[in-house]
């Protein structure tokens, strides 16, 4: 990756995160910008963090505390797909144990850890807001509900042909977003 | 008692998420009104009067909120706080998917009323493909000339950023929320001054809930008076119950505050496999347990489950079948805060810390002798001591479970396991 990886990947969408502040704050668009750069970088390499300091005019030790701080901001490599399952209290009401298990046995792996073709990492994460749904888990933030064995089973398979189909590993990481419902809104500009 | 739809209208009137669909059923008709016929203050004034308190969890009265904000020259803002990280809280995501006009009218009405020009709509990180429908929806506002620059033609402007935080429970804390949204960690600040006098880059800043804004365009179309008729006379309104745990029905009831918990029991069709109740966490992991034979006639407003020794908060009801054992939800609830604590202040980052250590061995079959004294100890220590309410909400259940619930120590320092039967429904 070049020195202006996050640049030139995403030109537009770091001016887009500095417009929605004032020009001497621009400081507050930090974690947009390393959101895109972990895209940009794979995850938040020493350069990646250069990068979004020296876009933001900030301390680079500033900018590495941040990706600490934050759980959703990655220092290290990660799979092409980061599994979150909630094993939080109510999820643990309705199994969210057991589905992490199955998940890791399924993968052979355990949590925390990547498949050796770095296609899944698997973490246990707290409450993820959907706790009537449970138990359910996130594939690269996209919610994933009402597990049982055969919706995993459905789930990882339809994730590995999505891979294959695309060529490469890993597919992606946590890209810009998109409607988790497409369709579900209407364009009312006309 | 039955549902009452002020806030999920989607589940009477259908999706909402299109503008075509809330302009529909009148949406952004009082921001027009408001903009166009309305003096701030008189905005401020039919909040204030409806007792809508916040429902983030604190219950504070948001048009004295609203009215702190000095009326000097010079920018201000409006923060929504949907950053919802509570265990047990899935309200601001249905209204964020389901219903984000309503959402968007009345953070907009809350910036015409103490003259913010600008929004930020901070959401949890893990909402990451919900926020691109919540932009959606700011798209189409703006668009439709709903947002934006001189709003009909009155010089109002008012602009809406959907910003993500990026998983920190802390975040939902509102100054630690103003810290991450000006590029720093995630960690509070020292009150006074408040948000609404020293906020957002340091200038005047209203922090309110998603449900809480979506409160107000129906207070604004219906009145006052008719806001006071639903809910109590010191918990005004509707709220959403968030329900999980052991129900056959887990999910979002939006009922009158005051009701009996027996009766939303009742709607989320009863304790599941029909076990008995054993206890009820009334607000995530951030309250007191109730057991089952105070908490069936308990009405849930915030005095009344104040009067209990419990908060109500954000209302977000974790139910505990007879199966479980209240040692581990407490260790279940400290692994949560121990793994949320932001670090700033000792009392928590300690106190949390070996919390979760002494749960951990006697959830773990290798308790010592003295542990509970130890775990009272700790607790002890921590109690108004924390730098913010992160830190004194992880005692509460901790606390009540050794107090109400020493049977379950028992069995497990006796080396029985303590996860609950579990499995899926």
């Amino acid at each position: 990756m070049t020195a202006a990886g996050l640049r030139s990947a995403y030109g537009a969408e770091v001016e887009r995160a500095l417009a929605k502040y004032p020009p001497e704050r621009a400081a507050s668009a930090a974690i947009e910008l390393l959101y895109l750069a972990q895209v940009a970088y794979g995850h938040l390499t020493a350069e990646a963090i250069e990068e979004v300091a020296e876009v933001l005019h900030l301390d680079p030790t500033h900018v590495r505390g941040l990706a600490g701080f934050y759980s959703l901001l990655r220092e290290r490599p990660h799979g092409g797909y980061v599994i979150h399952v909630c094993t939080d209290l109510p999820c643990a009401l309705r199994g969210a144990e057991e589905l992490l298990e199955r998940l890791c046995e399924r993968l052979g792996i355990r949590p925390g850890q990547t498949t050796a073709d770095g296609l899944f990492t698997v973490e246990a994460v707290m409450c993820l807001a959907a706790c009537d749904r449970a138990p359910l888990m996130q594939v690269n933030l996209e919610y994933h509900y009402d597990l049982d064995d055969a919706a995993l089973d459905a789930i990882l398979a339809d994730l590995r042909r999505a891979a294959a189909g695309a060529g490469r590993r890993p597919p992606f990481g946590w890209g810009p977003p998109s409607d988790p419902v497409p369709g579900g809104v209407e364009d009312l500009s006309a | 008692m039955p549902e009452r739809f002020v806030v999920l209208r989607h589940r009477e009137l259908g999706d909402l998420s299109s503008l075509r669909a809330y302009r529909a059923a009148g949406g952004y008709e009082q921001l027009q009104r408001a903009v166009s016929t309305m003096k701030p203050a008189e905005v401020t004034a039919v909040v204030r009067a409806s007792g809508l308190r916040g429902r983030g969890g604190a219950g504070f009265p948001t048009g004295a909120k609203w009215a702190f904000v000095p009326d000097d020259a010079g920018p201000r803002y409006v923060v929504v706080n949907n950053d919802e990280s509570e265990p047990g809280t899935f309200k601001d995501h249905e209204i964020t998917l389901a219903n984000p006009h309503q959402m968007l009218e009345g953070a907009a009405l809350a910036a015409y009323a103490v003259g913010a020009e600008t929004v930020y709509v901070y959401c949890r990180g893990e909402f990451w493909h919900e926020m691109a429908r919540l932009q959606r929806a700011v798209d189409d506002a703006r668009r439709a000339g709903l947002l934006g620059a001189d709003l009909w033609g009155r010089g109002v402007r008012i602009d809406v950023h959907v910003v993500a935080g990026a998983g920190a429970y802390i975040c939902g804390e509102e100054t630690a929320l103003l810290s991450s949204l000006e590029g720093d960690l995630g960690q509070p600040r020292l009150k006074p001054p408040f948000p609404t006098v020293t906020g957002l880059f340091g200038r005047p800043t209203v922090v309110n809930n998603v449900e809480t804004l979506a409160n107000v365009p129906p207070i604004v179309a219906h009145g006052a008076d008719w806001y006071r008729s639903l809910g109590t006379s010191g918990s005004p309104g509707t709220k959403v119950f968030s329900v999980s745990g052991h129900v056959e029905r887990p999910g979002n009831y939006e009922l009158p505050l005051g009701v009996p918990f027996r009766e939303l029991l009742e709607l989320a069709g009863g304790v599941w496999r029909g076990r008995a109740l054993k206890a009820v966490l009334p607000s995530g992991a951030s309250a007191p347990a109730i057991p089952a034979a105070a908490v069936m006639d308990l009405r849930l407003d915030w005095e009344s489950v104040a009067e209990r020794g419990s908060l109500l908060g954000s209302a977000s009801l974790i139910v505990l079948d007879e199966t479980v054992n209240m040692a581990w939800v407490a260790a279940m609830t400290t692994r949560f805060f121990e793994h949320e604590s932001c670090g700033k202040c000792s009392p928590c980052r300690e106190g949390t810390f070996w919390l979760d250590a002494v749960y951990r061995r006697l959830i773990g079959g290798r308790a010592r002798p003295g542990d509970r004294a130890l775990l009272g100890a700790i607790i002890g220590q921590m109690d108004g001591a924390c730098f913010c309410p992160l830190g004194e909400f992880a005692q509460c259940v901790p606390r009540s479970s050794l107090a109400d619930f020493g049977q379950d120590y028992d069995a497990l320092e006796a080396g029985a396991g303590g996860r609950p039967a579990g499995g899926r429904p």
